[in-house]
C-alpha cells in the first residue's frame, strides 16, 4: 500500500522533527496555530460563545410568546430600545430573534462547532496521525469560520436591523428590502457570512477527507475505524456534495438583490408599484436550499450519533452492537438525506406527483435510523453501564432521537404535512431530532473528550445537574409543543393574541417558556463546570476512562505530532471491551493479537 | 414587579442547585473518598435509578399532555370531505408512534438502570447478530411500506382533480398580500379571467385584464363564501412575497407563489352553523369564552377596554413568514347551505363595473374643476400578461 507506506515517511520526518522543539510564540500556538488540537479547541470556543447568543436569543422570543407584548427590563437591556421600545419587543425584532437564532443554532453551533471541534479533535488522534493533512487548510478554514462569525453577530447591529425573513431566507422577502426591513443591510451581512462560512467548511471537509482516507496508521483498515470517524468521514462528504449547491443559492440571491437578475423573483407588485422581474421562480430557491437543507440536519447529527455510538461502547464496557450495520446505516442515511429533500415542499406548489416520490424517500430513511436506535439499545443490554456525564448525555440522545424522530412519520407523510405543515408541531419535531439531540452528541463529546483536549476532568456532579435538569426540561419544552401545532398554530407568529381560537393555547405557551427559562438557566452550569475545569480541574491520567481508541495512547500534555515517539499500529477493531480471555475489560487498538485469540466479530 | 418576580426566579434556581449539589455530594458519604471524576458505584447507582425515575418522568408527561391538551389536536370533526381520511391516517400514525415510543423508550432507560455498572460485574461481550438486524430492519420496513401506500392514496385523491369532478365545482382565486387576503369568484361563466400584477391600477387591485371576456363577471370579496356540498377549487396568487393559505379545519393548506399560480381543491362537508353546533366547538368555545372573561376581568381592572366574546368561525391564515405582520394576516371563511350561497352571490358588484364607477367619479372630479394627479399608470405598457389565473 504506497498510502502506508507513505506514511511511514511520514512519520519519520516528524519524529525528526521533534529532536528539536521548535519554539512557539503566543501567536503561533495560541492563535494562528496549525496544530489541530488548538484548532478544535478554537472551534469549540467560538461555538460556545455563540451558543450562548443563540439560547439566548430564543429565551427572549420565548418570553414574548409566553407574556406577549408585555414589558420586560431585560428586552430594552438586550435589545435597546430601537427592537424594544419601553422593554415591548417590536413584531420585526422578534423576527429577527428567530432569523438570527436558528441561522447561528444550525450553522454556527450544530454545524461548525460541533463537527469542527471533534473531527479535527479525533480525527487525526484516533487514525494515528501526526496531524491533519494539511494544516495549513485547517487554520484557513478555522479563521473564515471566526471571520464569518464575526460577520454574522455584526449584522445585528446595523441601522435596518439584521435578516429577519426566517433563516430559511425563502425570496422574495428576503430579496426584497421594501418588503421587511431587515433584508435590506442585514440580509447582506447574513450572505456574505453564510458564504465565508461555506468556504471554511468546505476546506475543513475537504481536509477531513483526505487525513482519513490517506493518513490512516499502519493496520487500521476502513473497518477498524472507530464510529466517530466513520461518521466525520461520511458528513465531510456530505457537506462537500451539498454545501456548493446553498453557495450558488447565496450568489444567485445576491445577484437578485443587487445586480437586478430575476433568478427567483417575477410578478411583484410591492409597496404602490411594479418591480421589474420577470421569469423566475421563488421555488427554484426552496429547491437550491433544501437541498443542501436537508442533508444540513445529517451533517449536523450524524457527528452525534458518531460521538455517542464511541461513548456508550466505552462507557457500556461493551462492544457497540452490529458495527457493520451502523456503518451501513451511516451510509444510507447519508445517501438518501440528498434526495429527500422535497418533504421540505410538499405545499410549496411544486408538482404534486414529486410530492409522492418524496414521500417515499422520506419514509424510507427511517429504516436506517430505526436500526440505529435498537443497535444503541442493544449495545446497553446485559452491560456494565458506567454512568459518566458523557454516558447520561448519550442515552438522552437515543432518547430525543427516538420521540423527536417518531413524530417525522408524520412530517414526511404528504397527506399529513398538508396540515402540520409550518406548525408548532414542526418544531418540536426538529428541535428533539436535530436541536436537542445533536446538543446532547456535542455535551457528551466534551464531556467524554475534555480530559483530552485539556488534561483535566470536569466536575461529575455539575455534569450530572447539568444531565439531568436539562434532560427534564427538553422534554417539557418540546413535549407539549406538538399538541398546540396539531392545534394549527403556525410557527413564527410573533403573538397569537389575533386568534381568540387560540386562546386556549396560551397556557401551554407559558409552561413551554418556564421549562426553557430553567433549562437555559442550567446550562450555566455547564460554562461554570467547562470554564473552571479547565482551569482548577482535578488533573487527569491518561486514559481515565479506559477506552480502547488511539487518542488514550497519546500522553496527557500535548505535543505537535501527538505521539513522542513511533506512531501507534493497530491490530484489532476499536470494540474489544469486556473480552473474553483478557484480564482487563478492554483491550486498547494498539495491543496485538494473543497467539490464538479469536477475532469475535464479523 | 416582573423585576421582581425575575429575581425571585433566579433566587430560587441558585437554592435549587445549592441543594443539588448538596444531594449529589451525600451520595459520595461512604463511598471510598476518591475525586478521580469517573463514576464510581455510587453515581452509577443514583443515575441508575434516575434513569429508571426519568421514564416514569416521560410516560407522566405523555399522559399530563393527553389529558390535559388531547383535544386540541385537529384529528375528528374536520369540515371537508377529505378530512376524514387525513385524520384517519394521523391517527393510524399516532398509534403507531406512542406504542413504539412507549417499548423503546422502556427498554432504554430500564436497560440503563438495569445494568448499571457495579465493580467487579462483566459485560457480555455481544458483538452482532444478523437475526436481530434483518427483524429489526424488516419491520420497520413493513409498516411503512402500509403507511406509504395509504398516504400516497389519500394525497392522489387529495391533489389530482380529475375533469369530471372540475366540471362540477366553482372557481375562486385566493389572492395573497401583504398582509390581507382577498378572493376573486370566477362568476357566471365559472372562468377566472386573466390578470397580472401589471394591471394593478386604482380600484383593481387584483391586477384582472379588464378586457379579458373571462373576467367580466368577476367580482372581489373580502370574506371568503363556499358553499357546503360543492367541490371548490382554489387558485392562488400572491403580488410580493410567499404567503401560504392555511385552513386547518378544512386539513387544506398551499403555498401562495408570486409568478405563478397554485391550486388546491376541496368539498366543504359542514356549514359554518353546523360546526358552531358539534359538541366539541360548543365546548372548546366555552373554554375560551371562559378564559376571555377572565382576562377581560384583568383588562377592566386596569381600565383598559374588555375583550370581545368569541364565536366560532372558519379561518384562512397564512402560514409562511410573510413580513413583520405576518402575525395578524387572515381572513374570515363562511361556509353557507347552498340557498344561503346564492343569496349572498346576488347583485355582487363585479370588478369591471367597479373600475367604470371609479373611473366615472374621477372624471366626475375632473370636470369640476379639481385636477387630478395624471398617474404614471396611463404611460405603462401594459402588454404583457404572461401570468394569467387559469391553467
Amino acid at each position: 500500500m504506497s498510502a502506508e507506506a507513505h506514511n511511514h515517511a511520514h512519520d519519520n520526518d516528524h519524529g525528526h522533527d521533534h529532536e528539536h522543539h521548535h519554539k512557539d510564540t503566543f501567536i503561533t500556538k495560541y492563535i494562528f496555530s496549525i496544530d489541530h488540537k488548538m484548532i478544535a479547541k478554537q472551534y469549540l470556543l467560538t461555538g460556545i460563545i455563540m451558543g450562548v447568543i443563540g439560547v439566548g436569543m430564543s429565551l427572549l422570543f420565548r418570553m414574548q410568546l409566553a407574556w406577549p407584548e408585555e414589558s420586560f427590563k431585560i428586552f430594552t437591556f438586550f435589545l435597546g430600545e430601537k427592537m424594544a421600545p419601553g422593554g415591548v419587543m417590536t413584531n420585526e425584532a422578534y423576527l429577527s430573534l428567530i432569523t438570527i437564532h436558528g441561522t447561528i443554532m444550525v450553522f454556527f453551533v450544530l454545524t461548525a462547532a460541533l463537527s469542527g471541534t471533534f473531527s479535527n479533535l479525533l480525527i487525526p488522534l484516533q487514525i494515528g496521525a501526526r496531524d491533519m493533512a494539511s494544516g495549513f487548510l485547517n487554520m484557513v478554514s478555522y479563521w473564515l469560520f471566526f471571520l464569518s462569525s464575526i460577520i454574522m453577530i455584526s449584522s445585528l447591529f446595523v441601522e435596518s436591523g439584521p435578516a429577519s425573513a426566517g433563516w430559511t431566507i425563502y425570496p422574495p422577502l428576503s430579496a426584497l428590502p421594501q418588503a421587511i426591513s431587515g433584508s435590506g443591510t442585514g440580509m447582506t451581512l447574513w450572505l456574505v457570512s453564510m458564504a465565508v462560512f461555506i468556504a471554511a467548511s468546505l476546506l475543513g471537509s475537504l481536509n477531513y477527507i483526505v487525513t482519513v482516507i490517506n493518513l490512516r496508521t499502519q493496520g487500521m483498515s476502513m473497518t477498524r475505524l472507530p464510529l466517530t470517524i466513520w461518521a466525520f468521514f461520511i458528513t465531510a462528504i456530505i457537506g462537500v456534495i451539498s454545501f456548493p449547491v446553498l453557495l450558488s443559492a447565496a450568489l444567485m440571491l445576491i445577484m437578485d438583490r443587487s445586480f437586478g437578475t430575476s433568478f427567483f423573483l417575477s410578478d411583484i407588485y410591492l409597496a404602490g408599484e411594479v418591480l421589474n422581474y420577470q421569469g423566475g421562480s421563488p421555488v427554484l430557491f426552496e429547491h437550491l436550499f433544501w437541498f443542501l437543507g436537508h442533508p444540513e440536519v445529517y451533517i449536523i447529527l450524524l457527528p452525534a450519533l458518531g460521538i455517542t455510538s464511541e461513548v456508550i461502547a466505552t462507557n457500556s464496557r461493551k462492544p457497540i452492537f452490529g458495527y457493520r450495520a451502523m456503518i451501513m446505516s451511516i451510509i444510507a442515511i447519508a445517501f438518501l438525506s440528498t434526495i429527500v429533500w422535497g418533504h421540505h415542499m410538499f405545499i410549496s406548489g411544486m408538482n404534486p406527483f414529486l410530492g409522492s416520490v418524496f414521500t417515499f424517500t422520506t419514509l424510507l430513511i427511517a429504516i436506517p435510523s430505526a436500526v440505529k436506535a435498537f443497535n444503541y439499545i442493544t449495545t446497553l443490554w446485559k452491560g456494565n453501564l458506567q454512568l459518566n456525564p458523557a454516558m447520561l448525555f448519550s442515552i438522552g440522545l437515543v432518547s430525543t432521537f427516538i420521540t423527536g424522530g417518531l413524530t417525522g412519520i408524520i412530517l414526511g407523510d404528504s397527506t399529513l404535512d398538508i396540515n402540520v405543515h409550518d406548525t408548532y408541531f414542526v418544531v418540536a419535531h426538529f428541535h428533539l431530532v436535530m436541536g436537542i439531540s445533536a446538543l446532547y452528541g456535542m455535551f457528551a463529546g466534551i464531556y467524554h473528550w475534555f480530559p483530552k483536549m485539556f488534561g483535566r476532568m470536569m466536575n461529575k456532579n455539575l455534569g450530572y445537574i447539568h444531565f439531568w435538569v436539562t434532560a427534564v426540561c427538553a422534554y417539557g419544552v418540546f413535549f407539549p409543543m406538538h399538541f398546540i401545532g396539531m392545534a394549527g398554530l403556525p410557527r413564527r407568529y410573533y403573538t397569537n393574541t389575533n386568534f381568540p381560537l387560540f386562546d386556549d393555547l396560551a397556557n401551554v405557551n407559558v409552561i413551554i417558556t418556564v421549562f426553557a427559562l430553567v433549562g437555559g438557566a442550567f446550562q450555566l452550569v455547564f460554562l461554570y463546570n467547562f470554564f473552571s475545569s479547565i482551569f482548577y480541574g482535578k488533573k487527569s491520567v491518561q486514559n481515565p476512562w479506559k477506552s480502547n481508541t488511539l487518542e488514550w495512547t497519546a500522553p496527557v500534555e500535548h505535543i505537535h505530532g501527538n505521539w513522542p515517539g513511533e506512531i501507534p499500529h493497530v491490530y484489532r477493531w476499536p470494540y474489544d471491551y469486556s473480552k473474553p480471555g483478557h484480564d482487563e475489560d478492554f483491550v486498547p487498538q494498539n495491543v496485538p493479537m494473543k497467539e490464538g485469540e479469536e477475532v469475535l466479530h464479523h | 414587579m416582573t423585576t421582581l418576580l425575575i429575581l425571585i426566579v433566579v433566587a430560587l434556581l441558585a437554592v435549587a442547585l445549592w441543594q443539588l449539589t448538596k444531594i449529589f455530594d451525600l451520595t459520595q458519604v461512604g463511598a471510598n473518598v476518591n475525586d478521580t471524576q469517573v463514576a464510581n458505584d455510587n453515581d452509577n447507582k443514583v443515575n441508575g435509578y434516575l434513569m429508571f425515575a426519568f421514564l416514569v418522568f416521560i410516560y407522566l408527561t405523555t399522559i399530563y399532555c393527553v389529558l390535559n391538551y388531547g383535544h386540541f389536536p385537529l384529528l375528528s370533526d374536520s369540515a371537508s370531505e377529505h378530512g376524514p381520511l387525513v385524520d384517519n391516517l394521523m391517527i393510524i400514525s399516532l398509534v403507531l408512534i406512542f406504542v413504539v415510543q412507549t417499548i423503546t423508550q422502556a427498554l432504554l432507560h430500564y436497560f440503563a438502570y438495569k445494568y448499571r455498572g457495579k465493580e467487579g460485574q462483566k459485560a457480555l461481550y455481544f458483538a452482532d447478530n444478523n437475526k436481530l438486524e434483518v427483524i429489526w430492519s424488516s419491520i420497520p420496513a413493513v409498516v411503512l411500506a402500509g403507511l406509504i401506500l395509504y398516504g400516497l392514496y389519500a394525497w392522489n385523491n387529495i391533489m389530482f382533480v380529475d375533469k369530471e369532478q372540475e366540471q362540477d365545482s366553482i372557481v375562486i382565486e385566493l389572492y395573497a398580500q401583504q398582509f390581507n387576503w382577498e378572493a376573486r369568484y370566477s362568476g357566471a361563466d365559472n372562468v377566472l379571467g386573466k390578470a397580472n400584477v401589471r394591471y394593478i391600477e386604482g380600484v383593481n387591485n387584483l391586477g384582472v385584464d379588464l378586457s379579458d371576456p373571462n373576467a367580466q363577471d368577476d367580482f372581489a370579496s373580502k370574506e371568503l363564501h363556499i358553499p357546503k356540498g360543492k367541490r371548490v377549487i382554489f387558485r392562488m396568487r400572491s403580488q410580493d412575497v410567499l404567503h401560504s393559505a392555511y385552513m386547518p379545519h378544512f386539513r387544506a393548506q398551499m403555498n401562495c407563489v408570486p409568478g405563478m399560480v397554485t391550486s388546491f381543491s376541496f368539498i366543504p362537508t359542514l356549514t359554518t352553523a353546523e360546526m358552531r353546533d358539534r359538541p366539541a366547538m360548543i365546548e372548546k368555545v366555552a373554554n375560551i369564552n371562559a378564559i376571555r372573561a377572565k382576562k377581560s376581568q384583568e383588562l377592566v381592572a386596569k381600565g383598559q377596554t374588555a375583550l370581545d366574546p368569541y364565536a366560532f368561525d372558519y379561518l384562512l391564515l397564512c402560514n409562511k413568514i410573510c413580513g413583520a405582520s405576518h402575525y395578524n394576516m387572515q381572513m374570515k371563511i363562511v361556509v353557507d347551505t347552498p340557498e344561503d350561497f346564492k343569496a349572498w352571490l346576488k347583485d355582487k358588484q363585479t370588478i369591471v363595473s367597479a373600475v367604470k364607477t371609479s373611473l366615472a367619479e374621477e372624471k366626475l372630479k375632473e370636470t369640476e374643476g379639481k385636477p387630478v394627479k395624471n398617474d404614471t399608470a396611463s404611460t405603462k405598457v401594459k402588454t404583457d400578461s404572461t401570468l394569467v389565473a387559469q391553467k
